[in-house]
């Protein structure tokens, strides 16, 4: 780790359907809420860091340009980071690393996107080679989907104990999103209702899959000492990891997967984390796909390998259960894609500041918060702390 | 009553002309002659279809052609049930990872020749460790749908 690094302010955009704003305005809107929650203004930013999916998803590219004003980058030093789906950690990353180096003392990072003007698996399935992958992909959910059966058969997990874990998730992160006034999807579903849902990609129904989202998420970053001077409560960065892999899907193991578990072993090794079902208070871990999210908790070491429906089956990440994940409805409720991994990071920080109102885990003072990218090519997880 | 603003509706179409480069050439003229051609890293001995220029394992560019076996096994599948703008096929069709015999990696594609209409059965035949097989394309373009699809061996 450089220089120790704090967010000193978070700002979200209600999420949703937006058709009531253009882009830059809904931009704007995640950043004059992230500079007024740090208590500044756009004078004392050094520097904005900008990320968002592949440019088709709107049709414009570049979108650092179209942003200038409304992520007040005018006069500053601007940066554009893309990673895919992991693209919202790969920013907070990237402000890191910058506020760490000593080069700036506050850095704004934004992460946006609007897909209810594009079209979200055409998009995504441009992110897949022309030649061998595309047209068998099936933009995410094929992708996703496949990784889940090959885990299920890799660890020997029943259909119906899959099924019905992965519902009982897509159940507690529609229960969450209630509490979550900036949450797209608000709508509790049942058991029955997940299970019945209409077919995506056979096992993974309609309530297994995330909405397309617009939103956006601003989040501040500070070097230790400004923070310390401007910030009352700020939340340090305690550990950051960052893995790719292969680009050809059937080269990599995504049963284990390796990016998934190596970016978490290194912001735990920063972080000092040995035990992370012990340590950790609450994980915001990216979650378009109820399935998928079990194959999440095995690479973090929230549980041991194949044996995630049966935590998930005994409560361990409901609300109230022994590590809370997603309280704020997560990646499931939610998905304006480029601002998702900053919205994991800016709900860990309110977390572990104590802001996050109905959706507080009581105490937390560690927190996880992770984001996927590409064709399950990336990961990465940042670490927060309420502690230096 | 909530106010609707107003939407431009406009396409934005680039044309692209991308190229194969020497190895993915003859990959693809391969297929028209109904070989599935691989290359094998001379460093490892792995070796992986579609041909690579060089190892993504060791990144060295001493790989030797071989050619692959048209039979495998299926490591993964899903059966596609939603429509988006740009696909090939209209849904329902069944993608698969499938892993050709002798090679060290797997290749998506289409599974076809079997009836959909039944999910339970589709599970019961499309098991990890299935074997299935290169069904060809009457018609050849050179391009991975020369492959039209793996189909189920008895």
């Amino acid at each position: 780790m450089g220089k120790s690094v704090a967010i000193i302010g978070t700002g979200q955009t209600r999420h949703g359907r937006r058709q009531d704003v253009c882009y830059p305005d809904l931009v704007k809107e995640a950043v004059e809420a992230a500079l007024e929650d740090a208590g500044i203004t756009l004078k004392d930013v050094d520097g904005v860091v900008l990320g968002t999916m592949p440019s088709m998803m709107e049709g414009v590219s570049s979108t650092h340009f179209y942003f200038a004003e409304a992520m007040g980058s005018v006069g500053k030093p601007v940066l554009k980071v893309e990673t895919c789906g992991s693209t919202g950690q790969s920013i907070g990353h990237c402000g890191f690393f910058w506020a760490s180096s000593g080069m700036a003392d506050i850095v704004l990072v934004v992460g946006s996107e609007k897909m209810s003007e594009g079209d979200g698996q055409a998009t995504m399935n441009t992110v897949f080679d022309p030649f061998f992958q595309r047209t068998f992909a099936a933009g995410a959910p094929g992708v996703f989907t496949m990784q889940s059966m090959e885990w299920m058969y890799r660890f020997k997990i029943p259909e119906d104990k899959g099924r019905e874990a992965a519902a009982m998730i897509s159940v507690s992160n529609h229960d969450n999103a209630m509490d979550n006034p900036h949450a797209h999807i608000r709508t509790r579903v049942t058991m029955d209702d997940v299970k019945n849902a209409r077919i995506i990609t056979y096992p993974v129904r309609l309530l297994d899959v995330c909405p397309a989202s617009d939103g956006a998420c601003a989040v501040i970053f500070a070097s230790g000492d400004k923070a310390k001077k401007i910030c009352k409560k700020p939340a340090w960065v305690k550990g950051i990891g960052f893995r790719g892999e292969e680009f050809f899907y059937g080269e990599s193991d995504k049963a284990i997967w390796m990016s998934a578990t190596e970016a978490a072993k290194e912001a735990y090794s920063q972080a000092g984390i040995k035990d992370p079902l012990k340590e950790l208070d609450v994980a915001e871990v990216y979650n378009p796909f109820t399935y998928q999210e079990m194959i999440f908790y095995e690479c973090f070491g929230f549980c041991p390998r194949g044996k995630a429906p049966d935590y998930v089956l005994k409560g361990t990440f409901k609300k109230g259960g022994r590590l809370p994940c997603g309280p704020s409805g997560g990646t499931l409720c939610t998905n304006p894609i480029g601002a998702t991994g900053l919205i994991r990071m800016a709900e860990a920080a309110l977390q572990v500041t104590g802001k996050a109102g109905a959706r507080q885990v009581e105490g937390a003072k560690l927190a996880l918060s992770h984001a996927m990218g590409g064709v399950d090519q990336f990961n990465g997880v940042t670490i927060l702390g309420s502690e230096q | 009553m909530k106010k609707e603003y107003r939407t431009i509706i406009n396409d934005v179409a680039l044309p692209y002309k991308w190229a194969l480069g020497r190895t993915w050439t003859r990959f693809f003229d391969g297929l028209k002659e109904e070989k599935i051609l691989g290359t094998k890293c001379l460093q490892c001995g792995k070796t992986f279809v579609p041909a690579r220029s060089f190892c993504p394992d060791c990144f060295v560019s001493e790989m030797e052609w071989v050619e692959a076996a048209q039979e495998g096994t299926i490591v993964t599948w899903t059966l596609v049930d939603a429509e988006y703008d740009g696909q090939t096929r209209k849904p329902p069709y069944v993608i698969a990872l499938v892993k050709l015999a002798g090679t060290d990696c797997c290749i998506n594609h289409y599974v076809g020749g079997i009836d959909l209409s039944d999910l339970k059965k589709v599970r019961q035949k499309l098991k990890e460790g299935a074997k299935v097989k290169a069904v060809w394309s009457p018609d050849k373009k050179a391009d991975i749908h020369d492959i039209a699809y793996f189909a189920p061996v008895r």
